[in-house]
């Protein structure tokens, strides 16, 4: 509780100092909208979360700067679900009846983001999920700003039986054992059978959250590519990846042998890291801090710059869903501003066919099932830890709820 | 499909003479078409380039895979330690603001490689020759002919010239005389390459109704050496899974060995045992901390230096913790249980709050990257032997300690008798905080080992208590020979299991079978023995 009240009063502060100090007179005159921000600060998922949480207040002190939405400065709820999934519900529900908020920008894990949906439902929320995520899901009281599978694992597994990608005929999915990765994998199998792939030509490994003893497994990755052209393609998620990179590397490994594609590793996961054994291991997501355009150069300073002043020194690098987050936040001020109301009907229906110029280099927009059509890149991993592209999707991609490669379900 | 040998099979005995005399030099145009484009031109300027290959290539093909090469403007640089040099005029140039670096996909990058490896073939250097021929039995399908019998011709060592026979049999497999293919199948029985099976098995596909070897003899012979070949590689394949399964067991004993002390001997049941261990990983963080600021020369010998210091520090917390809190509770164990978890909560909160909640990064010193080649399917990781190599150490030292000193009599009189080594001058209450602080101490060198395989992060602890107490109460409280048996046998079985079920069944299978044997014999595999028993 305390701790929720400090950063709450504190972040309060800051936007306030920060408002006060550039429009005294806006910010006098109208009302401040509260928005919740619901990222884990403590416990396994913090490691992730706690950016874009900081990055959320970035955005919002961004905004305020320029004059706030429609001259209304944008006050920051934040709170802490501490990696505690039922209490993501808990904590959102208080944002909503309590602390009143017109929107909610948080959540990352899917079970996280499964555990809130009643919430919002009930009390006709608004949440920005910030995440690539499985899919299968279209709630209307989710903006889905991070990719559907269809922007990142399906075109990251067609650049791998390309040429380019290496010709892979055999697929080594390994992950996590959760909703995400076994939802991606059974999309990723209809999808390979649908390219004619056999099932024998199909490995599928879970391991267990924080699993750190990948020798057999990397073996078995060994023997598996023995057979023919393998790529591996991993939704390893949290701190697992650092153990498995090193196996891979020890155990002499080449990108150029056996190509690996993470899903869920980007440049946040890879600033601990000593990358040069991983140079050549692939990544798909919408964004990267290595773009070259101006939106980013200017997203990725003002960062360096945020970082800087706020002393983050443990977050020096931009990522995917911090870019998500990003888009979520000047969409939501967007639609607001159209609607000329913060109730969540109204901002939903003015959201659909919002666009943004992004820092991915492409103006993004919301579809109707309030997910985005956003460009999809392939990154090659530097010895820097920041990514090269080494290709792109012709044009924006649109985001698709339901993956045509699985069965939709029956109640959805 | 690969498309094989597009670079290499241009590559003809007579554009090799030219390696030797070098007269011709890479343009600057040249260089461009093969660092920029799109990779099927680039593709086509690299294989344009090699059929008059030069030194100068060489080194190029070098930068080009070292990410030491961008293009300015239609110009390339090339990178000369920090300086920009522009490969058309050797002149040193700053590079303008559009400079970009070249980007080699996989499949370039495996083309340069290859072309890398068909320029050193030829090289003066044995080391050179050695890792190209390794290079290209790596992926024999994309290697020429042509190419391999020029090198067969003028090289002298051994080792390269087995190796280099064998590619030829790999190469001959797609000749178009069913003899020769046959002589290849045959020979290659005696290949090790995993590469080398699976050109074998392409040869035998029939996927689409027709077979890509039409000769049945030859067939039959791929399937023979196919079978001989498999046999080898299942062998490796076992000497693997074993490895894996002492590894796994040395990382089980080293973190449980502590607990074999304060747990089996003294009897404290110590839940923060595994904040111990976490407390030696991250004194190794601060101490490579130390040397990247005072001795950033010495930085890959900081994991040295922290071995003793891990255990220093791990024990006098420990014997901290013992004489404060743990004293008051000897002989109410539940009492125990929670103060214990108790300090377990307080020790993760302190790190998190002097280190931040994020994992931090400790680094593999080069000595510990890598690893030892057996065979082609098998390299055994350097990290994974120095830290077995390790487990032996500190059990033995231990061993010494409790079997030879008087610091171990003592102990052992303690844990035997406690009233009667009190009646004869042992002082008790020293006994157990030092016996204490060896426990915590070992527990601190675990967390050293555990850097260089795992991560570090303030709940890194709670992973390892459980299997802690799993090896201990499995192999027979008090009883070291019990702990390396429990630990050792858990490591195998497991990693067997996971081979057939995978990791999360056999944890979970692993559990089930401890939760019976302890139904059966409460007391583990090794029961301690006498009246002690009793006590």
């Amino acid at each position: 509780m305390k701790r929720r009240d400090f950063l709450k009063v504190s972040a309060v502060g800051a936007v306030a100092a920060a408002s006060s100090l550039s429009f005294p007179a806006i910010a006098a005159r109208k009302a401040p909208i509260k928005v919740g921000i619901l990222h884990s600060l403590s416990g396994t998922m913090a490691i992730s979360e706690t950016a874009l949480k900081d990055v959320d207040l970035m955005t919002i002190a961004e905004i305020n700067a320029a004059g706030g939405v429609d001259g209304h400065m944008i006050e920051p709820v934040v709170v802490d679900p501490a990696s505690n999934w039922p209490l993501f519900a808990e904590k959102a529900r208080q944002l909503i009846a309590q602390d009143k908020v017109a929107a909610i920008f948080g959540c990352w894990t899917s079970v996280s983001r499964k555990s809130v949906l009643p919430v919002l439902d009930e009390l006709n929320g608004l949440l920005f999920y910030p995440v690539q995520f499985e899919g299968q899901e279209e709630n209307k009281h989710v903006v889905y700003t991070g990719a559907a599978p269809n922007q990142q694992a399906i075109p990251a597994t067609e650049y791998l039986m390309s040429q380019d990608g290496g010709g892979a005929k055999r697929f080594f999915l390994l992950g996590t054992d959760y909703v995400y990765p076994r939802t991606t994998n059974a999309i990723l199998r209809g999808f390979l059978h649908a390219k004619g792939v056999k099932d024998s030509d199909i490995a599928e490994v879970y391991t267990p959250f924080g699993f750190s003893n990948y020798q057999n497994i990397v073996a078995s990755i060994k023997k598996f590519a023995s057979a023919g052209p393998t790529c591996v393609i991993s939704t390893i998620n949290g701190d697992s990846n650092v153990p498995f990179y090193k196996e891979m590397a020890n155990q002499g490994i080449k990108a150029t042998d056996i190509p690996v594609v993470g899903f869920s590793v980007a440049e946040q996961e890879l600033a601990g890291m000593d990358t040069k054994p991983l140079v050549g291991y692939l990544t798909a997501w919408n964004y990267y801090e290595s773009l070259k355009n101006p939106t980013n150069t200017k997203f990725v300073s003002a960062w360096k710059a945020w970082v800087k002043a706020k002393g983050l020194k443990d977050y020096p690098v931009t990522d995917d869903p911090m870019e998500a987050s990003y888009i979520g936040i000047h969409l939501w001020k967007q639609a607001v501003e159209k609607a000329k109301s913060t109730k969540v009907d109204e901002v939903r229906k003015a959201l659909v066919g919002q666009k943004f110029a992004a820092p991915d280099g492409y103006t993004v927009e919301v579809l109707p099932n309030q997910y985005l059509s956003k460009p999809v890149y392939i990154g090659q991993v530097r010895a820097d830890g920041q990514f090269d592209v080494v290709w792109k999707s012709k044009g924006l991609v649109r985001g698709e709820a339901w993956s045509p490669y699985i069965p939709k379900p029956k109640n959805a | 499909m690969r498309r094989p040998g597009l670079v290499l099979r241009t590559l003809l005995g007579l554009t090799l003479l030219a390696v030797v005399h070098a007269a011709y030099a890479l343009t600057p145009q040249e260089a461009l078409a093969i660092a920029g484009g799109d990779t099927d031109s680039r593709i086509a300027a690299l294989r344009q380039a090699v059929q008059h290959p030069d030194p100068q290539l060489a080194t190029f093909l070098h930068k080009l895979l070292n990410d030491e090469v961008q293009i300015d403007g239609g110009m390339v640089q090339v990178q000369q330690g920090n300086d920009w040099i522009n490969l058309a005029t050797g002149q040193a140039v700053t590079p303008s603001a559009n400079a970009e670096g070249v980007v080699n996909n996989n499949y370039v990058r495996k083309q340069l490689e290859s072309a890398r490896a068909a320029l050193d073939l030829f090289s003066p250097s044995r080391a050179a020759r050695l890792k190209a021929v390794r290079q290209m039995q790596d992926d024999p399908a994309s290697v020429d002919r042509g190419l391999v019998e020029q090198a067969l011709k003028i090289e002298r060592d051994p080792e390269i010239r087995k190796r280099l026979q064998l590619l030829h049999a790999a190469v001959l497999l797609t000749s178009p005389d069913a003899a020769e293919r046959l002589a290849a199948a045959k020979e290659l029985a005696a290949s090790n390459y995993p590469a080398v099976r699976t050109l074998l098995l392409s040869r035998l596909d029939h996927s689409d109704g027709q077979h890509t070897e039409i000769d049945p003899t030859v067939r039959a012979q791929i399937e023979k050496s196919l079978a001989a070949i498999d046999e080898r590689l299942a062998w490796s394949e076992r000497l693997g899974t074993l490895f894996s399964g002492i590894s796994l067991g040395s990382i089980l004993l080293l973190a449980a060995l502590g607990l074999a002390v304060t747990y089996g001997l003294m009897g404290v049941i110590n839940m923060a045992q595994g904040e111990f261990i976490m407390l030696g990983a991250y004194a190794t963080y601060v101490m490579q901390g130390l040397f990247q600021r005072y001795l950033p020369a010495e930085v890959h010998y900081s994991l040295l230096a922290a071995v003793p210091f891990s255990f220093l520090v791990a024990g006098g917390v420990g014997m901290l913790v013992e004489r404060t809190i743990i004293r008051r509770l000897y002989g109410r164990p539940l009492e125990t249980l929670l103060a214990t978890w108790g300090i377990s909560l307080v020790l993760i909160q302190a790190v998190r709050s002097l280190f931040g909640p994020q994992n931090v990064q400790v680094d593999n010193p080069p000595w510990m990257s890598g690893g030892l080649h057996v065979m082609a399917n098998l390299i055994l990781p350097y990290n994974r032997m120095v830290i077995i190599a390790f487990t032996a150490l500190v059990l033995l030292a231990m061993g010494l300690l409790i079997a030879r000193t008087r610091l171990g009599l003592f102990v052992r009189a303690v844990t035997q008798n406690r009233a009667m080594a009190s009646c004869v001058g042992v002082r008790t209450a020293r006994v157990d905080m030092l016996a204490f602080g060896l426990g915590t101490g070992i527990a601190g060198l675990a967390g050293c080992a555990l850097t260089q395989i795992g991560n570090v992060s303030p709940e890194m602890g709670t992973g390892y208590i459980v299997d802690c107490f799993m090896v201990v109460v499995l192999g027979g409280v008090g009883q070291l020979t019990g702990t390396v048996a429990a630990a050792l046998g858990l490591g195998v079985v497991n990693t067997l299991l996971e081979g057939v079920a995978g990791a999360v069944l056999a944890k979970i299978a692993v559990l089930i079978a401890i939760i019976l044997f302890i139904q059966k014999r409460p007391q583990g595999m090794f029961a301690l023995k006498g009246r002690s028993v009793e006590t």
